[in-house]
């Protein structure tokens, strides 16, 4: 028998609340598959499994709000014979009320926990429009087959709501990811030593090269400079890799693929940072794709566990809002955030001559605890020099691993 | 035969609100910038421009991305692409 855990998916989470299981006792799981979808502060995460095997009891109801580490649900191995008659799934949940320890909880209206055990099942597309204005899904009318609530029932609750106060649920919603935030900042302004260094930057081949791709392809398969610069970043932590990875219990472990959390700013206040995994080995447009996905899903609160807890490393990219450069604060427990600037023609020496370029302000803020100022700048110069080639990010799948 | 310029505000404010769902349709001041005014990043540009395309079947090429400052630049524009064909 295996143990299903509630895992960590931050290093704010201490706690999630199972909104809904995918399956039941006797289905079969395969490793990756989405089983059960958690609400944290941040997203309703669609939570995966790791392993296979079949569900043999589930322990907790949806609506039950754990701590991390709770036992989820058991699982029979593949091969393991069920032994004597299957344990009775957790009785009758009336009003299993969920245990409102922290605040981080965020506040549902009581009239949707009363509802029977199977909660008010809401379709995934109506769930997403339902975060996306910020109202509670499980809270309305379903139209659907047994009362299941449809995309339409969504948008008919957004067109009375108008121009009334906003949704208590997304207000909540925002208190708990504010103090979601708060705590990981603050321990890792507490536990990490940062130090911090920046680069300029010269953009102009990469620009040209962009354009130049962009010209021949369709709307939908244009690619942002965004992604240049995370391919950039993955390709540069070959030359240094102590900036990948994760610091824990006193000591630094190398993280095998380089998977980078993207720093998504929310509609309306909050930030998520999910992991796109593999960049260094995706090309290009296989990355624009993921990262337009991972955007619209981490806006629309619907993320997944792995992407919660995988990143090995975070980016930054401010530069849509003008700034020059971003200092940013390390999340733990990885060791490193990069953080890239706007793009500005600005005065360059170039062939002893001065022109107007554009130009960009890389950072690093990384752990000294891991790494010195010597391997950040290695690391800098080494991003520099990678975005003056563009024609090497764009070389398909890199297969070279050089990790020390 | 030109297109309706209300018809296309519309349409143009529609795929802003699919991004920007926070956004009212009189919010919008048509001779302001629209960064000014919405919350839009490279990632959101993109998508209000593939929301265009998808529902007027105009292609906007990056190196016209500039013109396109004010709502009225964007319905100028579009006008011209669509009233020339």
């Amino acid at each position: 028998m295996i143990e299903f855990k509630l895992p960590s998916l931050g290093a704010d989470m201490e706690e999630g609340k199972l909104l809904q299981w995918h399956v039941q006792p006797g289905d079969t799981v395969k490793r990756g598959q989405v089983v059960a979808v958690v609400d944290t502060s941040k997203a309703a995460v669609d939570v995966e499994i790791w392993q296979d095997g079949a569900i043999h009891e589930l322990r907790v109801q949806p609506g039950e709000t754990v701590p991390v580490g709770t036992v989820l649900a058991v699982l029979r191995e593949p091969g393991e014979a069920v032994t004597a008659a299957p344990l009775v799934q957790k009785g009758a949940p009336a009003a299993a009320p969920a245990a409102v320890s922290a605040a981080v909880a965020p506040a549902i209206p009581a009239i949707s926990r009363t509802a029977a055990v199977t909660r008010p099942a809401v379709s995934p597309s109506a769930r997403r429009r339902a975060k996306e204005l910020g109202i509670d899904a499980e809270a309305l009318p379903g139209s659907g087959a047994q009362g299941a609530v449809t995309l339409a029932d969504v948008e008919a609750a957004a067109a009375q709501r108008s121009a009334g106060a906003a949704a208590p649920a997304a207000v909540d919603r925002q208190q708990a990811m504010r103090r979601a935030i708060a705590a990981a900042m603050s321990r890792s302004k507490r536990e990490i030593p940062h130090y911090y260094l920046s680069e300029t930057i010269p953009m102009a081949k990469a620009l040209a090269w962009l354009q130049q791709r962009n010209e021949g392809v369709p709307i939908t398969e244009r690619i942002l400079p965004a992604v240049l610069q995370l391919k950039a970043v993955a390709l540069a932590l070959k030359r240094v890799p102590q900036l990948n990875g994760f610091y824990r219990d006193g000591a630094f472990q190398l993280a095998a693929e380089v998977h980078a959390g993207v720093a998504i700013a929310l509609r309306g206040g909050g930030l998520v940072a999910p992991a796109l995994h593999d960049v260094g080995t995706k090309p290009l447009a296989q990355l624009m794709r993921e990262l337009a996905d991972l955007v619209q899903r981490a806006r629309a609160g619907s993320l997944r566990s792995s992407e919660m807890s995988d990143p090995t490393i975070t980016i930054t990219n401010l530069g849509d809002q003008g700034v020059a450069s971003v200092f940013g604060v390390i999340y733990p427990p990885q060791v490193a955030l990069v953080g890239f600037g706007s793009v500005a023609v600005r005065p360059w020496v170039q062939d002893g001559e001065v022109r107007a370029l554009p130009l960009l302000t890389a950072s690093l803020a990384a752990d000294h605890r891991v790494t010195d100022g010597h391997q950040g700048a290695l690391f800098l110069a080494e991003l520099r020099e990678l975005l003056q080639q563009p024609e090497r990010l764009a070389a398909a799948a890199d297969t070279t691993k050089e990790n020390a | 035969m030109s297109p309706d310029r209300q018809s296309l505000q519309t349409t143009a404010l529609q795929v802003l609100r699919s991004i920007a769902p926070e956004l009212e349709p009189d919010d919008i001041e048509p001779a302001r910038p629209l960064r000014n005014q919405v919350d839009l990043d490279s990632m959101d540009w993109l998508n209000f421009l593939i929301g265009l395309h998808q529902r007027l079947g105009v292609n906007i090429p990056e190196a016209d991305y500039a013109k396109l400052v004010t709502l009225d630049n964007v319905l100028d524009y579009l006008q011209a692409k669509l009233g020339a064909d």
